[in-house]
């Protein structure tokens, strides 16, 4: 109270003057200025509409073109060149055998070489500097180069395994192989040092700390990893065109021998045939597609948005 | 006289066990097995470029590297054949441009927007989203190409246009890209420290003027990185172009004619039956070394671009 100064009529009037300078410099925008500030934003909240409406189209359009094909005969009628009782039972199961291929070899390949990068590798080692750029750019390469890879050897050369669901599964593993490599090294240097510290400090080899702090720590990023590269994987068409997934199957396939088919590549079979029919079913396999993939998604997001732990 | 024994048998137990009482072999086996995971992604790398070699030398042992690399006519399956790799190349090129200049704007004001603008309420519903549908399948998007933006789009727009147009497939590649654009472009954006915004909007500048004049600016290499990343996906990409551009190679940008990209030739090519050995089957992987070489060099500016956006605020 007594520090305020005297409200004599001088001070009363330079406050005011200084509060009018001030508020012209903030807030007296020229009008130019103001117009130009709304067009901006309205440009920004249309561009990012557009991007939705378009992708919010793309599935709006599936669905209304598919619609009529949409029934459980998708899931139990195989594969034929007549629309009316075509399906995609061996393409859904010959796409769930490469799934559980790619998880198999995925989920130990990627951690391991993801704990290898974090907890043992040290940066001033050229050759672990090297891996990492690698896998970087593998990250990076067009998924055809995997199946000219595949073809040339995983089907034939070097493992000559034929154009069976394993080459397939193996082709599509190394495709989403970085994916898992990159998300599971972000979640296990999430992990303060201070966790591993406290386990080496009690006597726990460097393995024992891994196994029992640093992976349980670290498991929802690892497992949304794993769930984007597998939903990755599962709606890949490109490199199994190439390694042997064109055929049209009746029979359901088998993991080591004999023809196969996947989803996306019997949905673009159909989507290249002339008749409305086809391009129909097509649709209603997309549909099954998209729900199944984009439920992985979210899933996966979710989980990282909702296990995001802040240490 | 109890707690001096404990601590002193304390104390000869730290110097005893400095080492481990067993030679720990399984510590050892478990580091080189992490060693072999990690060492088998330049396996794979090695193996991709001995998969792309050996019928690609084949294939220049038939036909002049010069003939193929600036030959402007595409005709494998004719006689005579020619293997001019241009219009393949023009192909990849005009569709990624296409593709580029609808993503490009979009996908920054997206980016701009979410970092700048949106309140967090909105972001945090919108960038899921975006993450989510960056996962659609290709040729879920090559499908809505050429069985909705064409005939429903395009063909309006430019009634002479055919089935198959470059700028459909263009549209599709935007499509794809615009989550990626978008999402590590805010990404970059909001590592831009606060402190520069608030320097800025100190000095009188309006909210355009801070998002695009200290922002944009400070967030430059990582939405470089993010563009760069764009482009390689988009030259990648098969499945789009396959669908919704065509199969007819055609050395012209023009956007609303049928052309033949790079990957859909392979892809198209490798579907049919084609003999191990022949000419026709060393195309495949002239073109894909041609292809790999290309998007190579776009994933080494992009990683450049990013380690520096690093190095700056991390």
């Amino acid at each position: 109270m007594n520090d305020d100064p005297p409200r004599t009529e001088r001070t009363r009037l330079a406050v005011a003057g200084a509060r009018a300078t001030t508020e012209a410099v903030i807030s007296g925008q020229p009008r130019k200025d103001v117009i130009k500030n709304t067009v901006f934003a309205a440009l920004l909240l249309v561009a990012i509409l557009i991007a939705l409406a378009g992708l919010a189209a793309l599935l709006i359009q599936a669905f209304v073109k598919g619609r009529p094909e949409l029934s459980l005969d998708l899931f139990t009628e195989s594969g034929s060149s007549d629309p009316t009782i075509a399906g995609f039972r061996q393409a859904i199961l010959g796409s769930l055998m490469l799934i559980g291929g790619v998880i198999v070899l995925v989920v130990p390949l990627g951690v391991g070489a993801a704990i290898y990068l974090e907890e043992y590798g040290s940066r001033e080692k050229w050759w672990n500097r090297l891996i990492e750029l690698n896998i970087q750019n593998l990250a990076a390469v067009p998924s055809i180069i995997y199946g000219i890879l595949g073809l040339g050897f995983i089907v034939r050369g070097p493992l000559d395994l034929g154009f069976t669901v394993f080459a397939g599964s193996i082709t599509l593993a190394l495709l989403v192989l970085p994916i898992v490599i990159i998300a599971a090294r972000e979640a296990i240097r999430a992990v303060p040092p201070s966790i591993r510290e406290g386990a080496l400090a009690l006597g726990a080899t460097k393995w024992q700390t891994i196994r029992r702090q640093v992976l349980p720590a670290s498991i929802s990023g690892i497992a949304t990893g794993v769930i984007l590269a597998v939903s990755r994987a599962f709606g890949e068409t490109a490199p199994l065109l190439l390694v042997g997934a064109a055929t049209f199957v009746t029979f359901d396939p088998q993991f080591f021998s004999g023809d196969y088919t996947a989803l996306p590549v019997q949905i673009f079979q159909y989507a290249t045939r002339p008749q409305d029919e086809f391009r129909i079913l097509s649709a209603a396999g997309i549909i099954v597609l998209l729900v199944i993939l984009l439920a992985m998604n979210s899933f996966a997001i979710w989980l990282r948005n909702r296990y995001e732990q802040k240490w | 006289m109890e707690a001096r024994d404990i601590a002193a048998s304390g104390a000869a137990g730290i110097t005893r066990r400095l080492e481990a009482p067993s030679p720990r072999y399984g510590e050892k086996l478990i580091y080189v097995a992490l060693f072999a995971c990690a060492i088998l992604s330049v396996l794979t790398t090695t193996a991709i470029v001995i998969a792309l070699i050996g019928p690609t030398v084949g294939f220049f042992g038939d036909v002049p590297v010069a003939d193929f690399l600036f030959g402007t006519d595409w005709a494998p399956a004719f006689e005579p054949a020619s293997f001019g790799v241009l219009p393949l190349v023009v192909g990849t090129l005009s569709v990624t441009l296409w593709g580029m200049l609808f993503a490009i704007p979009l996908g920054l004001g997206a980016a701009i927007y979410l970092s700048e603008y949106a309140n967090p309420r909105v972001r945090k519903v919108i960038k899921p989203i975006l993450e989510i549908l960056a996962g659609i399948p290709t040729v879920a998007i090559g499908f809505f190409a050429v069985t909705f933006i064409t005939p429903e789009i395009l063909q309006t727009i430019f009634p002479s246009a055919g089935i198959f147009l470059a700028l459909a497939g263009g549209l599709g590649i935007g499509l794809m890209v615009i989550p990626i654009i978008a999402s590590i472009s805010e990404d970059a954006m909001r590592a831009v420290p606060g402190g520069l915004r608030e320097g800025a909007y100190a000095m009188g500048a309006t909210k355009m003027r801070v998002a695009t004049r200290v922002v944009f600016p400070a967030a430059l290499s990582g939405i470089v990185a993010s563009i760069v990343l764009a482009i390689s996906r988009a030259v990648g990409e098969t499945m789009i172009v396959v669908l919704a551009a065509g199969s007819t190679p055609n050395l012209t940008f023009n956007p609303i004619e049928s052309i033949q990209a790079m990957t859909a030739y392979i892809a198209v090519t490798a579907t049919g039956e084609i003999a191990q050995g022949t000419i026709k089957y060393d195309t495949i992987f002239a073109v894909g070394s041609l292809l790999f070489v290309m998007t190579l060099i776009l994933n080494i500016i992009s990683i450049r671009f990013v380690r520096r956006f690093r190095e700056v605020y991390e």
